[in-house]
């Protein structure tokens, strides 16, 4: 999934390398290479092979499966363990309510973020500096320490179980705008200076230069933002006291914990959840990388 | 700019501000006053009625037998899960840091874990360490039915849900490594571990200074692993200070008690992060930039 723009030398960090230099004989490369490709098989085994056996539990009625002695491929497999899942775990309904969700908050996020980035990066206005560390400050405060009284806040606006409880506490973030004010601080100095001898506003300017110039940046963002907003836990968990209003995250383990000869409707359910992700993950992988380091290669 | 043009720059400014700031007012700083004001009183049987207690109650709780062994598991949580998590990232990105036919794929399979939220991780886990069909539920090292060993049976399945973004972070990490650097040191005649000790390795600070701090802030906040996968059982010995937080705030009677321990949390969590980052910091090479 990661990209690979600066494709390094074989020599390059090779743990498996042969130490020779100069050009190495024909055999020891086909050896080196061979070597390499076990290494990389042994390790894909770690991420690959649990996974598998999800797959190989949703498709074997447990008591078949343990029959015939846990074998590592499916017995008897059931294709229809799927649709028993999806209809058993009411999963049409607790994607819909994920969906909606995520929708909201990225969006939400996309919006306060883009507008405080553009604060931040291009105007001055007193009380700057104490701004932008109020919004430093909320990323002291995650929702595991503020859980409690954000509970109570949504309990007494008679929020419990619904989009709004699952919604508003994120509906702006300071990591969004952080990463936006950064890209904004790299749009070029003369685009401003012409825009604003167009006659430019502030938010023509917003619209018309600066989102474009850091759409990788927002796009980056939008992405993370989204993955990190369906694959919410704690919170969906302790504000949806009624299951019917369950992301799809909360009602895994109610499935999954119902009875070992049930075993094969939670994992199966596992899966299903996890495939929307997967294939958004795919067609996104660029950006989701870039946002996933943009934090960290910066030296 | 005149007077008029900068007051309007200004009223701009606070209107693009206004929604986040309204966010973080009620979700960031009112939560924390109350946090405070929650630690200050205490609460009756029934969460109806509270009376003021001062800070007795901070010294109480985190003082208490209670809050010592939840913060004793969130750290061996850490212990488990961020050394193990490291080592296998790096191991994964530098064999797949190559030029080889198919590289892509084994990449793309490296990176898949971040496709799975962590509960999706925990119900594999479930399952994996299962005592009748999981393949590694006898395991004694990681028995989940033994208070002894739970912990690391929790911690297998955040190791594994954090390769994706580990491997991702070292990955890019190597390939910002200038390749001439790795060649002179080929040319010297640096053997490939010494070559990764020596070059690879320093030039990759910060990025695991980076990592460490990350990986041991998410050990710290795990919930839905304890959640699915024990319960905070068997007998407690699962019950990090997150999970502890969460059922006691499930308890009128005790969310006074959840309150002081969430800012607990707090403070450990600044602490560690602060002191992970002088301590490493200064090993930590940062080039010539």
């Amino acid at each position: 999934m990661a990209t690979v723009d600066s494709v390094p030398t074989a020599s390059g960090v090779d743990l498996g390398a042969a130490p020779r230099m100069g050009r190495p004989g024909q055999r020891a490369k086909v050896l080196r290479k061979l070597g390499a490709y076990t290494l990389l098989g042994a390790l894909s085994l770690i991420i690959l092979f649990p996974i598998w056996m999800t797959v190989v539990r949703a498709l074997s009625a447990p008591i078949k499966y343990i029959d015939a002695g846990q074998p590592v491929y499916p017995i008897q497999p059931e294709w229809d363990i799927f649709a028993r899942a999806f209809e058993r775990g009411d999963m049409g309904r607790h994607l819909l309510i994920s969906a909606v969700m995520t929708v909201i908050i990225t969006a939400a996020q996309l919006i306060t973020s883009v507008l405080a980035a553009y604060a931040f990066a291009f105007l001055r206005f007193p009380g700057r500096n104490l701004l932008f560390g109020v919004f430093i400050a909320t990323l002291m405060l995650p929702i595991e320490v503020t859980l409690i009284p954000n509970t109570e806040t949504i309990r007494s606006l008679g929020w419990l179980n619904t989009f709004q409880g699952l919604t508003v506490p994120f509906l702006a973030t300071a990591i969004g705008t952080f990463l936006i004010r950064q890209g904004f601080m790299g749009v070029p100095k003369d685009l401003r200076d012409a825009a604003r001898l167009d006659g430019f506003g502030n938010l023509a300017f917003l619209w018309r230069v600066a989102i474009p110039v850091t759409k990788p940046v927002i796009a980056s963002f939008a992405v993370i933002s989204f993955l990190a907003a369906w694959n919410q836990y704690l919170w969906p968990r302790t504000i949806t006291t009624e299951s019917s209003m369950s992301t799809v995250q909360i009602i895994l383990r109610p499935l999954a914990a119902a009875a070992i000869n049930e075993l094969n409707i939670g994992t199966a359910a596992a899966l299903i959840a996890a495939v929307p992700i997967l294939i958004l993950l795919i067609i996104f992988q660029r950006q989701l990388v870039r946002g996933l380091t943009a934090g960290a290669v910066k030296g | 700019m005149n007077r008029r043009g900068r007051l309007r720059e200004a009223l701009t400014a606070y209107g693009m501000l206004l929604p986040s700031l309204v966010v973080f007012g009620v979700f960031f700083f009112y939560a924390l006053y109350r946090l405070i004001y929650l630690g200050l009183h205490q609460q009756n049987r029934t969460g109806t009625a509270e009376r003021f207690v001062g800070f007795s109650q901070f010294t109480e709780v985190l003082g208490g037998a209670e809050f010592r062994s939840g913060l004793w598991i969130s750290l061996q949580y850490v212990l488990w899960t961020v050394p193990a998590g490291l080592i296998l990232g790096v191991l994964l990105a530098v064999a797949a840091h190559r030029r080889l036919r198919g590289i892509r794929f084994f990449q793309t399979v490296f990176a898949s874990t971040v496709a799975t939220s962590v509960a999706v991780a925990s119900v594999i886990f479930f399952v994996m360490l299962n005592p009748i069909v999981g393949y590694i539920g006898t395991v004694p090292f990681i028995d989940l039915a033994d208070p002894t060993s739970a912990i690391r049976g929790v911690a297998l399945s955040s190791v594994w849900q954090n390769l994706g973004l580990t491997f991702i972070i070292v990955l890019a990490g190597l390939q910002a490594i200038p390749e001439e650097l790795v060649e002179a040191a080929t040319v010297d005649g640096y053997r490939p571990v010494r070559r990764f000790f020596t070059v690879t390795l320093p030039l990759l600070s910060p990025t695991m200074l980076f990592l460490v701090v990350v990986l041991t802030v998410f050990a710290l906040q795990a919930f839905a692993q304890v959640d699915i996968l024990t319960q905070g059982g068997p007998a407690g010995s699962t019950e990090t200070l997150v999970f502890k937080i969460f059922r006691l705030g499930q308890e009128p009677v005790n969310v006074s008690t959840g309150a002081v321990m969430a800012i607990g949390l707090f403070v450990v969590t600044l602490i560690v992060a602060l002191g992970q980052f002088l301590l490493l910091n200064r090993r930590v090479h940062y080039g010539d930039r």
